[in-house]
């Protein structure tokens, strides 16, 4: 035992997670002293330079905010719009953008439980290195991304940025010879996806229950995923527009992300917080799946989050088939809308978390003020204090590399999208 | 070229992350990649070997920050051959709005602690600093572009630009004209072509997202617009979009709104 080894551990560029981010890590005498996830993402000041543009050139800017998740990025800022100007989507396109989006659920958990967390669990660098010796997990893992981006591609032309979203609808309807293939697909990747949750679950984890509040989005008939109200495991439920009622957000000397905060603490967003908070309204085959996966779930062992993504992702095929599965084009894909003045309000479910957008809208529909909420800025404070807590458990006196992996690991855990989190915001500060 | 298999590296700068997925979006292919070549640094992908000299590095994002202008340098370097790939490494991105407004305005007026995080006054072009060889245009690019950018360096073919219209591809398409025939405002016949015009063939007009053809004609875009009962400052705002940067893009967009850099005008 060494209780007094002094330890500096500084991981300048963290791998496999999307954006830039490092971490800083002061042990003195034993105890932590500095810990800080950093994010140096420039400040890319998207909040200020959408100002000045028309709607529907919004829903196309904020999609470049993050690669991975730009289909979260344009729904929030659609139902935003659409919930402004009074427009109440028909049963079809709710419908279809929930598809969409389980398009975007299925490529980017794909992508991170194979490509960027299952190579920490199996002791690899990388997913490339890891297929060598686990070929078939990493094929699974890349053809259910595609699946994901292709249908995406349905509704979007392409997955990076796609092109088909717009206030009132989507610009164009996919056709039915486009859709059948894909559902295809879909039907035939169900037992993969299935597998995968098993797969997961047999992964070896670490015994580390920590004590957090959930946050996610809520609907009476759904797994929320584009629409509902705000709850926490504490027993917040609030319309969306209320967010700023509860929710903080502060500057940080070594980010350049802001972190929120709900009443004062850090709270969790994402898969194991949805699943925590929502698990009862899975569809019955999957909550089957979960419950026989040898995980329990709610869980707060922040190490069971590639488990949840799984499940989610299993979800998300399950979803699309049963929404795709009585496909007709509608007789009109969009509606013309007509803007109106005032503050627009939209949440909805990205991959990784809850993302809230507000926008200042003029008579004529150009945007006047703009304010977003990623998932990666409201996790950062959750993520420091479960670093911290993890590292104590492990112990403090572990090896440095043991130290830097399971730092890595946590972070990891929380899928950080880093490119995310850079935003700003005029905001008050509350100084003690 | 070195005769072992060739280095690559993909090094990321201020960016959204969307074009290094045209790599990690492949799928099985991906698994073939490290056949053809040696990947030293992909730090989003695991490999991390920032200060590797390779013969291929692929650069995402726009230079923003003094520490970005030294990365780069020594990306420079280290790099036989350096390619930039997307809208915000080839134009400075659609961040570079913020070229157009008061950088330190913005920043003192939105954090609370502005000082606390160092950045340029501009978000630029990788090659606003060093020497490009070859750039890859789309916001984001795609897979087919950065996969037969690498076969034709690998196999030592020179690279074919892209400088048509995507009026082009919509030709080659059969798509009815969105500008002409559907009376939508459409970008085409100024923008580069190389998305297989995704735009029109979703029922849209083009956004410009591929940057600048050859020639950029402004003047007649405004005739058309016009009739489609667009102005000048809805088609300025179509130039200062995703590659407001691009020089053709940038002028006309500055000639519309009348030297004026006021887009609330």
């Amino acid at each position: 035992m060494t209780a007094t080894r002094d330890i500096h551990i500084h991981v300048p560029v963290l791998t496999r997670v999307e954006g830039e981010g490092a971490l800083e890590l002061d042990v003195v005498n034993g105890e932590i002293e500095r810990l800080n996830l950093r994010i140096f993402e420039p400040p890319r000041l998207f909040e200020k330079f959408v100002e000045g543009y028309e709607c529907d050139q919004v829903i196309d800017m904020v999609a470049r905010i993050c690669g991975i998740c730009p289909v979260a990025y344009q729904m929030s800022a659609v139902q935003a719009f659409e919930r402004l100007f009074g427009f109440e989507p028909p049963d079809w396109l709710v419908a279809m953008r929930r598809v969409m989006y389980c398009g975007e659920w299925l490529q980017s958990h794909a992508l991170h439980i194979h490509l960027l967390a299952a190579p920490d669990f199996l002791g690899f660098d990388s997913a490339i290195a890891m297929a060598r010796d686990y070929p078939d997990a990493v094929k699974r893992g890349l053809n259910l991304q595609t699946l994901g981006n292709d249908l995406i591609g349905l509704f979007g032309g392409r997955s990076v940025h796609p092109v088909g979203v717009r206030v009132g609808g989507f610009y164009r309807a996919p056709r039915e010879e486009d859709v059948a293939p894909i559902l295809q697909r879909l039907r035939d990747a169900l037992p993969a996806t299935e597998a995968l949750v098993d797969w997961t679950a047999g992964l070896e984890f670490p015994h580390d229950e920590q004590a957090f509040i959930s946050v996610a989005l809520s609907h009476p008939q759904e797994y929320a995923i584009g629409q509902g109200n705000l709850i926490s495991g504490q027993g917040l439920e609030t319309d969306i527009s209320f967010f700023d009622s509860f929710f903080q957000e502060h500057q940080s000397p070594h980010s350049t992300a802001l972190h929120a905060t709900l009443d004062g603490r850090p709270y969790l967003t994402g898969p194991l917080a949805r699943l925590n908070l929502n698990f009862h309204q899975l569809p019955k085959p999957v909550r089957q799946v979960m419950e026989g996966c040898g995980i329990h779930f709610p869980s707060h062992n922040m190490f069971h989050s590639i488990v949840a993504r799984a499940i989610e992702l299993h979800f998300a095929v399950f979803e699309a088939i049963r929404l795709l599965e009585n496909y007709e084009v509608p007789q009109a894909s969009y509606t013309v809308v007509t803007p109106q003045e005032g503050n627009a309000f939209g949440c909805t479910e990205a991959p990784r978390g809850f993302l809230w957008h507000r926008y200042d809208v003029d008579e004529k529909g150009i945007v006047r003020y703009a304010r977003i909420v990623p998932p990666t800025s409201q996790n950062q404070g959750r993520i420091e204090e479960d670093i911290r807590q993890s590292l104590e458990k492990l112990g403090l006196d572990s090896p440095d590399e043991a130290i830097r992996l399971r730092a890595e690991q946590v972070i990891r855990n929380y899928d950080p999208c880093i490119s995310c989190a850079t935003h700003f915001l005029k905001l008050k500060l509350n100084r003690r | 070229m070195s005769r072992q298999k060739p280095k690559l590296a993909v090094h990321k700068f201020s960016s959204c992350d969307g074009c290094q997925l045209a790599l990690l979006n492949l799928g099985e292919p991906l698994l073939q990649l490290p056949a053809l070549v040696d990947i030293v640094h992909f730090a989003e992908a695991g490999p991390s070997d920032p200060a590797a000299k390779v013969d291929i590095s692929l650069v995402e994002g726009s230079i923003s920050t003094p520490e970005d202008v030294q990365r780069i340098q020594q990306v420079r370097e280290n790099s036989e051959i350096l390619v930039t790939v997307g809208a915000c490494a080839t134009a400075g991105g659609v961040q570079a709005l913020a070229n157009f407004a008061n950088r330190n305005d913005w920043m003192s007026a939105v954090y609370t602690e502005p000082d606390q995080i160092e950045t340029l006054q501009t978000s630029n072009a990788i090659a606003d600093y060093v020497k490009v060889d070859w750039e890859l245009q789309g916001c984001p690019i795609n897979s087919r572009q950065v996969i037969g950018l690498l076969r034709d360096l690998l196999s030592g073919v020179r690279p074919r630009e892209e400088l048509q219209p995507v009026c082009m591809e919509c030709k080659r398409k059969g798509l009815i004209c969105t500008l002409v025939s559907l009376g939508e405002p459409c970008m085409g016949p100024v923008t580069r072509a190389g998305c297989g015009a995704l735009c029109p063939a979703a029922g849209r007009g083009c956004y410009g997202c591929y940057g600048p053809a050859e020639q950029v004609n402004d003047a007649s875009l405004l005739q058309r617009f016009s009739q489609l009962g667009l102005d000048r400052q809805a088609l300025a705002r179509r130039f200062h979009f995703i590659v407001n940067q691009a020089p053709a893009f940038k002028a006309a967009g500055e000639r519309l709104k009348g030297g004026s850099h006021d887009r609330n005008a």
